[in-house]
Order: structure tokens, then C-alpha cells, then sequence
């Protein structure tokens, strides 16, 4: 039952096994906690409830975070402790420094570009006869994997060479070709590559902004809308004036929440360069470094980065949040 | 992952007053937003539809013309379907789909079941540590998945789970336990107190309370929650990479699409085919359920 499966009906019946197991060690914890009734076997009855998740909690989560902290002060084979050495040639390394530079163009790029492009597009379709399948078009990056959404941008990038009756079979270097150009290798030129991955980026993520905020924007209360009406308010005063201010603290959620995928954006670089010709970002750089230059030490110090350049976009959510509830 | 994202209600439609972005439009005279939402909606199609024509078409043309001139000389053929799951090509794809649905069934089952439990006594319980012990659980969805994956790789070597669904299941469902508890708790919160008083008064204990009272309620929010975990799961990359990277017998469709990807990046007829069928699940879930897995986004926002 924990060897490896190699038939699909030794698959399924593995997953049955566990999916069995899994609901005898609950049926146990239901059957305990049932024996302790009325309000002092509530303690009991709470940590029962609680045992499965507070223990995959500290196992899965806590000790492994914890560990990978303790490691990035460790050598590349995780033998010699070497204090902050990882973390300096994070910030010193050339091929480092590249990575880090483009993190922070990913990061500040599409969660911008993203959020307007989703403000604008809910705006334009509210209340439009076709809002629902309108918004699904835009919607739809969103439930597809990053790998296929970068292989799908991977052919529209894709480049042939500029020679006799050669075509090009993507979109983007046939209009290059179109309007008079040359093709060019566009997943190659540095930085230029960068900029092409980060599209996929807001193709995907512009559908989740556009979703939050146009739920917001319905939310704006009637009455002010009407008052601005009837004082002949134009449409860009409008915009500025009522919906932007109503609708802000959801843009700050939708760009933080943006800003932190982000981040993590890992599959879409892998994907579609490998995070060669000067693409890696942080997220991918994590990967390459632990299991293909086996180097565990860097591969945690960059793992923690990523872990300490979350914390304050968190910690701003948190204290806007505050705010506008208080207010 | 942000921690916390407002719950943003959505007011009934009432057609005959209208909002301010409505009002906005109208002043933009109608025909130029029209365009615009044409032009980005068009912009934002053209990509995928790009592709799924390229998969139909035979490799010889894909590879020679652009997928645009397909509609000037449409040849139709269903040999890059099948050759993605045939057995010959070394795509092999049907087995890899076993694999994901293997894998997506219990990651969305077991972390949905133990969160409810958990929100349950978060929500309903007094308990001495309660309020400590929720937020170390709220503050774990900031933890990027980067930072836990090698020392827990590190784990199931030791207790030789490696290469088994064992390791995707364990470590998808504690990944999923913190958001999956915030979201639950927040939704059992809001269900009135009286109720659960009540079934106390009636002699219930916490167990049938719990299945009585709260689960019928909760549909909605496990719904939504299933649905969003299940999306996630079925489309991850990187846990299947750490935890499933050597074996094909226990690696996912994404996986594979992205090895295709890496070895034969020039295989168009491959890669769109497989791209397609890599698709079509969520993509179908998502379209059945989007009521759902849109209040799920409003309720919690993205994980990852």
C-alpha cells in the first residue's frame, strides 16, 4: 500500500486504500470525541478535532520552514556552516544580481498592469448585455496550469528564420513580418525576454483582478451614483471621483495578492526558457540552484528571500485592511 | 497568499439602477467602450484559440504555416490527439491523466475534511490556546511552499515514501490546511450562534452538532473551496517536480506537458494536443462551477 502503483487499477486501489485509511482515523477521532459530551469534554473534544491538522501542521510546514532557515547558513553540500555567505552572493553574484533585477520587474510590473487592465475591462463590460461571457473570456487564463499557458505563449513567440520562403508560424513575429520587420528570436534578446514572460503573467492574472473588482464596483451604493448623476458629473470624473475612491481598498488587495504570486512565479519561467538568457527570477533560481547545481545552501537562502519579501506586502494588506474597517 | 482579504458581497442585480461604472461608460459614449472591451477580449482569446486550432491541424502544416492560415486551407485531422495518447510516441499522455486525477481526488478530500473539522473547534469551542493556536494557523499562509519542500523531501526519503502518491497527497493536503481553515472558519462564524446553542440545550454533543447543523450549512463554502484546491492541485508544477520528478508512475499531466516542453520544444503537434487535453478538466470544472470558484476568490483570494 506505500509501494509505488505502476497499473492504473493498482493506482485506484491505492487511492481507495488511503482514502479508507483516512476515514478510519477519522471515524476514530468522531468516535472519541462522541464519548465526551456537555461542556467539560469541550477541551477534549477541541483538540481532537485539532490533532490531524496541528500535527501535519508542525511536520509539513513548521519544522521544514524552520530547517530550510537553519540550511541557508550551510555550504553548498550542507556540511560547513558559513554564516551569511549564501546571502551575500545573493546580493553580489552576478548572475544573481540579473535575477534579482528581474524579480523586481515582475513584481512591480504585473501587479500593476494586471489590476488596470482588469479595472478597465470590468468597468467597460458592467452591466453589458453580454457581461457574464464577456468576463469568462478574460477569466479563463486564470483555470489553466501555468505550464500550459506558457506553452501556449510559447507559440506565439515562436521564431523561424528570415530566409526564402520561410514562414513564420507565430502570431507575434508574422506581424513583425506584416509591418515591414525582421523576425527576431524573441524569447533570446535579454531583456526584451523578460518583458514577453511577464505578458503571460498579467494574461493570467488580469482575469482575477477584473473578477474582485467588479465585484466591488458593484457594491458602490446606489444613492451616491445617482447624486453624482443628477449633478451632471462626467464620465471621467466619475471614474475618479466615485468609483476609484470606493473601490481602492480592493485594488490594494488585488495588487498585493497579485504581488505576491508574483513572487512565486516559478512554472512559466521554467517553462518557456528554463530561466535562460538572463530570465531566472528568484522563485525559479530556488529550484535551479537546490536540484541542478545541487547547491542545497543557496537554494535555502534564496527559498528564505522569497519567504522575507513576502512578509512586508502581507503586513501592509493586513494594516490596510485594519484601516478601512475601522474607518 | 495574503492573509486576509475582505469578504466583498455581491448585491443582487437591479437592472434599473444603474452603477457607477455603468454611468461612466454611458458618458464614454457606448461605441468606444464597446471596442475596447472587443479589442481586449479578442486580444486576451487569441492565444489560446491559436492553439487549439494549431492541434487539429496536420504537423506538417503547423510546422510550415501559421495557425491564421488555417482558415484560407482547412485541413482537419485527429492524429495529434492520437498521438499524444498512444503508446508508441513516448507522450503517453492517458497515463499521466490517471495520474493527476489519482493524485487530485484525496489532496482535495482529506485537507476539506480535516479543515472543517479544525474551523469547527476554532469557530464553536472554547478552548484554553484557542485564539493563540488560529493565528500561528493564519499566519502559515504567508509560508511560500519553496521554503518547506526540501527538508520535508528530506522526510519521506527517510521514511521511504519517495516515488509514491503518498508524498503529493501529504504534502498538498498540509499545504492547502491554512487557507483551507481561514475560509471555513470565517463562513461557520457567520451561521448564528443560536442554532448551535440550541442543539446544546437539546442535548447534542459537539460531534452531531457537527453533522447535523453544520455540515448542511456549509455546502457552499466546501464547494468552493474543493473547487479552488482541486484547480490548484491539478495545475501545480513545482510540488510534482520535488516529489514526484523521478518516477512516471506517479508524475502528473502538467509535469509531463512541461518535460515535452523542455525536449521537444519544437513538436507543435505534440505540445498543442497535450496542451489541450492538460486543459480540458479544469476548464470544464471551471466553467460548470464558476459561481462557485468566484465566491471562493471573493472569500479568500489566491493561494500559492
Amino acid at each position: 500500500m506505500f509501494n509505488t502503483a505502476s497499473t492504473t487499477p493498482e493506482k485506484i486501489l491505492q487511492m481507495l486504500a488511503a482514502l479508507l485509511l483516512f476515514a478510519a482515523v477519522l471515524g476514530i477521532i468522531l468516535f472519541i470525541a462522541a464519548k465526551f459530551g456537555g461542556r467539560r469534554g469541550d477541551k477534549v473534544v477541541a483538540w481532537l478535532y485539532l490533532l490531524p491538522t496541528v500535527l501535519l501542521l508542525a511536520v509539513g510546514l513548521i519544522y521544514p520552514g524552520l530547517r530550510t532557515i537553519y540550511e541557508s547558513f550551510f555550504d553548498a553540500a550542507g556540511k560547513n556552516f558559513i554564516g551569511l555567505d549564501n546571502y551575500g552572493t545573493i546580493f553580489t553574484d552576478k548572475d544573481q544580481l540579473t535575477v534579482l533585477r528581474n524579480t523586481v520587474i515582475w513584481v512591480v510590473l504585473v501587479p500593476f498592469v494586471a489590476t488596470a487592465i482588469g479595472l478597465v475591462y470590468a468597468i467597460l463590460v458592467d452591466k453589458s448585455r453580454f457581461e457574464s461571457f464577456a468576463k469568462a473570456l478574460i477569466f479563463l487564463p486564470m483555470s489553466i496550469s501555468f505550464v500550459a499557458a506558457g506553452v501556449i505563449w510559447k507559440f506565439m513567440y515562436e521564431y523561424r528564420p528570415d530566409q526564402g520562403n520561410v514562414k513564420q508560424i507565430g502570431l507575434i513575429n508574422q506581424i513583425i513580418v506584416w509591418l515591414g520587420g525582421k523576425p527576431q528570436q524573441l524569447l533570446i534578446e535579454s531583456p526584451l525576454n523578460t518583458f514577453l514572460l511577464i505578458v503571460v503573467m498579467i494574461w493570467i492574472q488580469a482575469g482575477f483582478a477584473m473578477t474582485i473588482l467588479s465585484a466591488a464596483i458593484k457594491a458602490i451604493p446606489d444613492d451616491i451614483i445617482e447624486a453624482a448623476r443628477l449633478d451632471g458629473v462626467n464620465a471621467w470624473s466619475m471614474f475618479r471621483k466615485i468609483t476609484l475612491p470606493s473601490v481602492q481598498p480592493t485594488v490594494v488587495v488585488v495588487l498585493t495578492t497579485i504581488g505576491i504570486a508574483t513572487l512565486k512565479v516559478f512554472d512559466i519561467v521554467r517553462t518557456m526558457t528554463g530561466g535562460q538568457f538572463k530570465t531566472s527570477v528568484v522563485a525559479n533560481e530556488f529550484y535551479s540552484q537546490t536540484f541542478r547545481a545541487d547547491n542545497q545552501g543557496l537554494g535555502a537562502a534564496l527559498a528564505v528571500l522569497l519567504f522575507i519579501l513576502v512578509i512586508p506586502i502581507v503586513a501592509y494588506n493586513i494594516r490596510t485592511l485594519r484601516r478601512s474597517e475601522a474607518s | 497568499m495574503t492573509a486576509a482579504t475582505p469578504v466583498t458581497t455581491t448585491p443582487p442585480l437591479t437592472p434599473d439602477k444603474p452603477t457607477a461604472a455603468s454611468v461612466a461608460k454611458k458618458r464614454l459614449s457606448s461605441p468606444w467602450a464597446s471596442l475596447a472591451a472587443i479589442v481586449l477580449a479578442v486580444l486576451w482569446t487569441i492565444p489560446t484559440f491559436g492553439l487549439l486550432v494549431s492541434s487539429f491541424r496536420p504537423e506538417r502544416a503547423i510546422k510550415t504555416t501559421g495557425w491564421w492560415t488555417f482558415f484560407s486551407d482547412p485541413t482537419v485531422t485527429m492524429d495529434n490527439y492520437k498521438a499524444v495518447f498512444g503508446e508508441d510516441g513516448g507522450v503517453n499522455l492517458a497515463s499521466y491523466f490517471v495520474n493527476s486525477l489519482m493524485i487530485c481526488i484525496p489532496a482535495v478530500l482529506i485537507p476539506m475534511a480535516l479543515a472543517t473539522l479544525a474551523a469547527y473547534a476554532f469557530a464553536w469551542i472554547n478552548f484554553p490556546g484557542r485564539n493563540v493556536l488560529f493565528i500561528v494557523v493564519f499566519a502559515l499562509q504567508i509560508v511560500p511552499l519553496q521554503v518547506t519542500l526540501i527538508p520535508l523531501l528530506e522526510i519521506f526519503v527517510n521514511i521511504d515514501l519517495t516515488g509514491t502518491f503518498w508524498t503529493l497527497w501529504i504534502s498538498h493536503s498540509t499545504f492547502a490546511l491554512p487557507l483551507a481553515i481561514y475560509l471555513l472558519h470565517n463562513f461557520m462564524r457567520e451561521i448564528p450562534s443560536g442554532l448551535i446553542e440550541a442543539a446544546r440545550i437539546d442535548g447534542a454533543g459537539h460531534v452531531s452538532i457537527f453533522f447535523k447543523v453544520m455540515l448542511p450549512l456549509l455546502t457552499p463554502a466546501l464547494a468552493a473551496f474543493g473547487i479552488f484546491q482541486f484547480l490548484w492541485v491539478w495545475n501545480d508544477l513545482l510540488v510534482a517536480l520535488v516529489f514526484a520528478g523521478g518516477g512516471d508512475e506517479v508524475a502528473p499531466i502538467t509535469l509531463q506537458l512541461a518535460n515535452l516542453s523542455g525536449t521537444r520544444g519544437t513538436a507543435w503537434q505534440l505540445l498543442s494536443a497535450g496542451a489541450f487535453v492538460s486543459i480540458v478538466v479544469p476548464v470544464v470544472v471551471f466553467l460548470l462551477l464558476q459561481r462557485y470558484f468566484v465566491r471562493g476568490l471573493l472569500a479568500g483570494s489566491v493561494k500559492g
